[in-house]
């Protein structure tokens, strides 16, 4: 079902390519993207310039977005992955247990909840440093209470099922009714929670980068976009294909998230 | 009215609670408190340091610094900024509107064309413009904010030279009020705009689905079969129910209004609460930051907390406390 929507189908496409060229695009095009290789700002085109032209140093745009896609999706994908810990855990015991324990874990939720995202990650880079682990723990910081409420809700829906009480019946431990009973069932909003979170977590890299905030030793897009600032009127092409770049990458998260959603939940397409 | 009043003491207990959490950060990054607050600016100067020492009593317990802290916060001392020589209250209060301006007026268009390509795009849901529709709403939420500004500066100030791409006035400005309002307005555009497209997306999905839905319930069926047109149908009565999600969502996105805002400012220029945190941001301020931080949370509860007002004063059917259609 996912297959046939068309949307969905080219979101994988995008997302194969753009990992595709993440991976193995340094090798068949192995320019360094740190390395001066023209006279600065030089646009496509031009004589002795390489591809896509020359950013405010002279190196090669590119091997910088070739090479930009490496930093970005490393971080996003440790984000996401701190996001899904925290988050499922905390939804998961909350919606389970109920009660208290609900009410206090969702008291601490909304307070991350209440704090802008990039604002938040900003403080924490700045005061703690911006290595790629303290920019992804940052970045799992800030988008975890979605994915919390979204477990939550699941949990609670599911819990007072007959196939848990089934398995309560039985004598099994809570962490097993958890993990093995409930957990599976509740998956797919979750997985489609999570490619949007993904991509989320990509934007607000990219964002962080643009604004100083990232690695300065790794080659990122944002940073890319963000350090040819001062000059992108008349040099466009320093910020449009590393902004491109960005763009298609959330754009396959986004398109594969909704076609998983369309696939997952037949009663809300519309007809 | 009892609910409400519950509501009021969970935000300022939430309030708390980020002031609190503010106040963690400063101990527990890397190095010394009173350097953290100095910034870059103050942290050469030993006297400095000794000062800020004991302004903020830093060799007192963690609960008694603590609980100063709060009380300063409460009497609307947010500290001092050393870059800009002011207190941080009033770097804040000079920014707020504005970024207050701008994400008003990003948020109102969101709405409003989201709602409208949403209806459009539920009335007709093959057509080719529903689908392209889609796709750009779609492409306006993928985009990071800060490059749709970027690519909108590029065309209006290379290929479109209507609209202003940088400030908030103009520099050389000298007209009277009237004009003074149109000039702010023209700069407000295109950052507006670019804010507003992020969320496009969203809201005229929302729209799209919930007027879907309305227009296959009872009491549509009922308008219709009354002989009313289409037209009224859709706008007078099925309006609202494509209207109430949207409005209720928009509130509670408004801190990743306020995150996109940052990035907006800093594109064009905009001097709002944004670009404050960016420069603080550059120069590790970190009073500034914090005072942003926590000004920006402040303004989030507040939000959330009218938009559960106003969310449950436009749908009767919580108001009257029943059941659904």
């Amino acid at each position: 079902m996912f297959f046939r929507n068309k949307a969905a189908v080219a979101g994988l496409f995008l997302l194969l390519g753009v990992i595709l060229m993440t991976f193995l695009g340094p090798y068949f095009y192995d320019e360094d993207p740190k390395d001066i290789v023209a006279r600065p700002l030089k646009g496509p085109g031009t004589e002795d310039v390489p591809g896509l032209g020359t950013d405010y140093l002279g190196r090669d745009v590119l091997a910088g977005v070739v090479n930009g896609g490496l930093t970005s999706l490393r971080v996003a994908a440790i984000a996401a992955a701190l996001i899904v810990m925290i988050g499922v855990t905390i939804g998961a015991v909350s919606g389970f247990y109920g009660g208290v324990i609900d009410n206090a874990l969702m008291r601490f939720t909304e307070v991350f909840q209440v704090l802008p995202a990039l604002l938040f990650a900003m403080v924490v880079v700045a005061l703690f440093g911006p290595s790629p682990w303290k920019v992804s723990i940052a970045i799992g910081l800030v988008l975890w209470p979605q994915l919390a409420r979204l477990t939550r809700a699941e949990f609670l829906r599911l819990k007072n099922m007959e196939f848990v009480k089934a398995a309560q019946a039985i004598g099994s431990s809570d962490l097993r009714i958890i993990m093995r009973v409930i957990l599976p069932n509740a998956l797919p909003p979750l997985i489609v929670a999570t490619t949007l979170v993904m991509g989320g977590a990509i934007l607000l890299e990219a964002g962080l980068a643009f604004l100083g905030l990232g690695d300065a030793n790794e080659v990122s897009w944002g940073l890319m976009i963000g350090q040819n600032r001062t000059n992108f009127i008349t040099s466009w092409w320093t910020v449009t294909f590393p902004g491109l770049a960005i763009f298609v990458t959330v754009l396959s998260f986004s398109l594969i998230g909704d076609g998983l959603q369309d696939a997952f939940n037949p009663k809300l397409r519309g007809r | 009215m009892k609910r409400f009043a519950i509501r009021m003491l969970w935000s300022i207990g939430l309030v708390l609670a980020v002031i609190f959490l503010n106040f963690s950060l400063i101990h527990l990054a890397p190095g010394d408190p009173a350097t953290v607050i100095a910034g870059e600016s103050g942290a050469g100067d030993p006297a400095v340091i000794e000062q800020i020492r004991a302004d903020y009593g830093l060799d007192r317990s963690f609960v008694a610094q603590l609980a100063s802290y709060v009380v300063r916060v409460a009497q609307g001392d947010l500290g001092d900024s050393f870059f800009f020589n002011q207190s941080v209250v009033s770097l804040i209060w000079a920014r707020l509107w504005p970024t207050i301006l701008l994400v008003a007026t990003a948020l109102i268009f969101a709405i409003v064309v989201g709602v409208l390509v949403g209806i459009f795009t539920a009335r007709r849901p093959e057509s080719r413009l529903s689908h392209s529709a889609t796709i750009l709403a779609l492409a306006g939420y993928s985009m990071p904010v800060f490059w749709t500004g970027l690519m909108l500066v590029i065309l209006f100030a290379s290929v479109f030279k209507v609209l202003p791409i940088s400030g908030m006035r103009d520099v050389q400005f000298d007209g009277g009020m009237l004009a003074s309002w149109v000039d702010v307005g023209e700069h407000l555009i295109l950052p507006a705009f670019t804010l507003g497209f992020l969320f496009l997306a969203q809201y005229s999905r929302l729209a799209r689905a919930s007027m879907l839905e309305v227009l296959q319930s009872d009491f549509v069926r009922t308008a219709r079969s009354k002989g009313l047109s289409e037209r009224v149908v859709v706008y007078k009565h099925a309006l609202r129910n494509a209207v109430i999600p949207v409005v209720t969502v928009a509130g509670l996105q408004f801190g990743t209004m306020l995150s996109g805002a940052i990035l907006v400012e800093t594109v064009f220029n905009w001097p709002g609460l944004g670009r404050l945190a960016f420069d603080a941001v550059l120069r590790r301020d970190a009073p500034v930051l914090l005072g942003v931080l926590l000004v920006s949370t402040l303004l989030v509860i507040v939000v959330n907390l009218l938009t559960d007002v106003v969310y449950r004063l436009i749908d009767p059917r919580i108001r009257v406390g029943g059941a659904a259609t």
